[in-house]
């Protein structure tokens, strides 16, 4: 376990690695990069609100990829799943009910939501446990046929005649925003359920017979076979869940930030990936993944920040990012492997 | 140089290791052990599950370093840090599982990591090598086989020409026998007595005091990582080894007399049973026989002979192609692992790590592993921990499983207790039928008597049992049958009374 958060430490090692990287190719002092991310992402009331508002995203997607993780099954497609879930809740407002009253309206839009989310998630998960296809490839290239579905909705049927040609659908009614704190953009009935959530996640996977089934199949597949567990309903199960929890984030973004449906870049940057790192940063334990969350949230609001007040281009961030992400990865792997050779010496 | 001085150098000390000491955490898994080896000798590493051989020898091997204590090799203080400096100091290990590379052949993997040779065509070499060895030593292995056609005895053989062929002079081997039929291991023992005559020295470290009163010339007895004694073989007998092994006296004695003796009512009757491999190849053809109240099955064979997949049938991981199962009398031919739980049928899989146990998982949840969905564990969605606390120490206290708490990952446990909380598990649904496969491999006599006695209990309240092992001792102990596979059938059925060892080991190797 110490190990697990010992990855935490070292990757804000290599954050710092990153930064120093930038400086060499860039010139760009590196305290100087710090402290702007830093300063803007938490130095200031604008700031930390800023970084919470992005932290919601990766809380909800991050939530949900630890319970994937968990199980060894692979969802890359939380991204997908979000903008799904976007598009459900856009579709319960604009086409279904929009004279709903706001206390019925946000409920269903958050459940829809989630039922989009899931169902885009279900479709790898029934292709591996029916065909054996590789969930990894399939999650990830559903991402971007929701992309392009979300881009044709809004610059095709769902187009908003009032916006003046942009790529908009209509302006949601009011009762179908949610309320923010103050003038920030803090949605606060999206962050209260995902601190929620946390604790839910929490108690299914180390209180419930779910979560056991979850950890048995994770840690060893073919005792869960031996103890007869029903393998496939439980990754069914879980890739819902896991689907729903982008999908609730994809409701939060459209009903919270944008109170419209808009190109899937607009909607999500990046969200659903930078979930994976905060899934795995956060040791898969849903308490540390809104930790994470927040830090990540800083890293995102700190990389527009540079982009403005140091001239660096936007990339500068991804750059950040990915070094992680391959640092975890690799760490993943490194730790995978040798408890495996250790098992079997401490078998004699 | 060495060639020259012969026989007068027999007694010469090729290694001596002085005061180690190694602690994991609050353990001490060696204490002050003192080891010496002569050059050409056969010492015997006796001790029980954890008494702190395995660690001496990855100690002498590099793979670990010790907190305290010395080596030397031909008197020169010696600092052994990875297994590269043991290979280049003559030490080799041939480990209990194999390190070959399965799609390589025998050629390619003794080449693997051997310095010096050519550029050019280097298994030419190397082959040439091997022919040589197996003609001195007269055993036969086709160099160009790749290695996963070889049996267990093979691929060990494989592993000691890798040694050689590095010129090693002290070969550590780890518990060479477990994986050997007899006569494998007969011809393991040859090869070992004539490559102690050529000067190479041999650690063996083993747990059946058969084999070591068989090969060895002396013996060094482990007990809690502390050295007991080293002896000459000579002067020595079997119930004072296991004395010094375990401190106390043990009975060497299998049961009495062997006798036949179970119910006429049958609880597990298998019929014309056929089923495939993963390759979709038949491993089981048109096997039938019953199983009745209070009866052990032993089911004797090299492994690889359909045993794996007759068992993974009855316990429902696999589908019958044809032919059907029943439970006491109800057809389950292809139900599922949990259905044929339902039946009460315990399963103790061959591989406990693989499949037994769930490693990063604690000993009570692993406890539960097979009940977790059932009154009292769960009500509703959740899991009642309290309930799952007491059980569990319930189950440690009476199945006397050694580990700090229940709370601790089962995957720290011994290899012994690791099968004693799976056993824990299957037999507290109070079965009717158990399926043991290997139950005792690579256990220590005390573990491996421990899990005797609760299989014969549990034949006495009437369980019938299905017993797979590679260890015809245990199943001559304990069977009231003894059924040889061999190629996918069996063989014969034949009462214990009525069998020797000679008729079985023929039917085993398909005569």
């Amino acid at each position: 376990m110490l190990k697990r958060y010992r990855n935490l430490g070292l990757s804000i090692l290599v954050i710092l690695l990153g930064i120093f990287a930038i400086y060499l190719v860039s010139g760009v002092r590196p305290d100087v990069m710090l402290r702007s991310i830093v300063t803007s992402a938490f130095g200031s009331i604008y700031g930390l609100s800023e970084t919470l508002t992005k932290a919601i995203p990766l809380m909800l997607c991050g939530l949900g990829l630890s319970l994937s993780f968990r199980s060894s099954v692979w969802n890359i497609g939380a991204e997908g799943q979000l903008l799904m879930g976007a598009v459900g809740a856009t579709w319960i407002v604009l086409y279904v009910m929009p004279n709903a009253p706001k206390l019925v309206l946000i409920p269903i839009m958050f459940l829809v939501g989630a039922i989009c989310g899931g169902i885009w998630a279900l479709i790898p998960a029934i292709l591996k446990v029916k065909f054996n296809l590789n969930e990894i490839i399939v999650s990830l290239m559903l991402n971007y046929i929701a992309i392009e579905f979300v881009n044709y909705l809004v610059y095709g049927p769902w187009k908003s005649p009032y916006e003046w040609g942009f790529p908009y659908s209509t302006k949601f009614p009011t009762s179908a925003q949610l309320p923010r704190i103050l003038d920030t953009r803090i949605h606060y009935p999206t962050l209260i359920l995902a601190l929620i959530l946390a604790i839910i996640i929490y108690i299914i996977l180390y209180k419930s017979k779910l979560g056991y089934e979850i950890r048995v199949i994770g840690d060893n597949i073919d005792a869960a076979r031996y103890a007869g567990l029903d393998i496939h309903r439980i990754i069914l199960l879980v890739f819902l869940l896991s689907g729903g929890l982008a999908g609730l984030a994809g409701v939060g973004e459209v009903a919270g930030i944008h109170h419209r449906l808009r190109v899937a870049s607009g909607i999500s940057s990046g969200y659903g990936y930078t979930a994976v790192i905060v899934a795995w940063l956060g040791c898969l334990d849903p308490l540390l993944i809104i930790l994470v969350s927040f830090l990540f949230g800083g890293l995102l609001v700190g990389g527009d920040a540079i982009q403005v007040s140091l001239g660096l281009p936007g990339a500068t961030i991804n750059f950040i990012n990915s070094l992680i992400l391959i640092f975890v990865l690799v760490q993943g792997f490194s730790n995978a492997r040798i408890p495996s050779i250790r098992k079997r010496k401490s078998e004699r | 140089m060495l060639e020259f001085k012969g026989v007068f150098l027999v007694m010469e000390k090729i290694l001596q290791m002085k005061g180690i000491t190694k602690r994991f955490g609050n353990i001490t898994a060696n204490d002050r052990i003192d080891f010496e080896l002569n050059r050409g000798e056969i010492h015997g590493l006796l001790g029980e599950n954890g008494a702190g051989k395995t660690t001496l020898m990855n100690i002498l091997y590099g793979l670990y370093t010790p907190d305290e204590g010395e080596i030397y090799i031909d008197d020169a203080r010696v600092d052994i840090r990875s297994p590269y400096d043991a290979i280049r100091l003559g030490i080799s290990m041939v480990h209990q599982n194999f390190k070959l590379i399965q799609s390589h052949t025998v050629v390619e993997n003794v080449a693997l990591g051997l310095k010096g040779l050519s550029f050019f065509y280097p298994n030419r070499y190397i082959e040439k090598k091997i022919r040589a060895f197996s003609e001195r030593y007269n055993f036969r292995i086709d160099p160009n086989t790749p290695v996963w056609q070889l049996s267990a005895g093979e691929k060990q053989r494989v592993e000691i020409i890798k040694a050689f062929c590095r010129e090693a002079r002290i070969f550590i081997l780890d518990e060479p026998t477990t994986m050997l039929t007899p006569s494998e291991t007969k011809e393991l023992f040859r090869l070992l007595k004539l490559l102690k005559e050529e000067g190479i020295s041999v650690i063996l470290i083993a747990h059946k005091l058969d084999e070591v009163m068989e090969v060895c010339d002396r013996v060094t007895i482990l007990r809690g990582g502390k050295r007991i004694n080293t002896v000459d073989i000579d002067s020595i007998d079997k119930d004072e080894l296991a004395r010094m092994m375990f401190g106390q006296d043990i009975v060497l004695e299998g049961r009495e007399e062997y006798s036949v003796s179970f119910d006429e009512s049958v609880v597990l009757e298998v019929r014309d049973l056929t089923i495939f491999n993963d390759k979709g190849l038949p491993a089981v053809k048109e096997v039938s026989f019953d199983i009745h109240r209070g009866e052990i099955l032993g089911i004797a064979g090299v492994s690889g002979n359909g045993q794996r997949e007759l068992i993974e049938a009855i316990t429902g991981l696999r589908k019958v192609v044809r032919g059907s199962i029943r439970i006491l009398g109800e057809d389950v031919t292809n139900m599922g692992a949990k259905e044929i739980l339902n039946k009460r049928v315990a399963h103790i899989p061959e591989e406990r790590m693989r499949m037994g146990i769930v490693p990063s998982m604690s000993l009570e949840e692993n406890i539960i592993l097979r009940s977790y969905d059932k009154a009292p564990f769960s009500s509703g969605l959740l899991l009642d921990y309290s309930v799952i606390s007491e059980y569990a120490k319930e189950l440690i206290s009476k199945y006397r499983i050694s580990a700090l708490d229940e709370k601790v990952p089962a995957g720290t446990l011994s290899g012994g207790n690791i099968q004693k909380l799976i056993l824990a598990r299957e037999l507290s649904i109070s079965p009717v039928l158990i399926i043991a496969s290997h139950p005792t491999q690579g256990l220590d006599v005390r573990s491996t008597q421990q899990i005797h006695e609760l299989l014969l209990r549990k034949k006495e309240e009437g369980c019938a049992i299905l017993l797979v092992s590679e260890d015809l001792q245990e199943l001559i102990d304990l069977s009231d049958r003894i059924a040889v596979m061999f190629n996918g059938t069996i063989r014969g059925i034949i009462d214990i009374d009525r069998a020797n060892i000679e008729e079985i080991g023929s039917l085993m190797v398909g005569v």
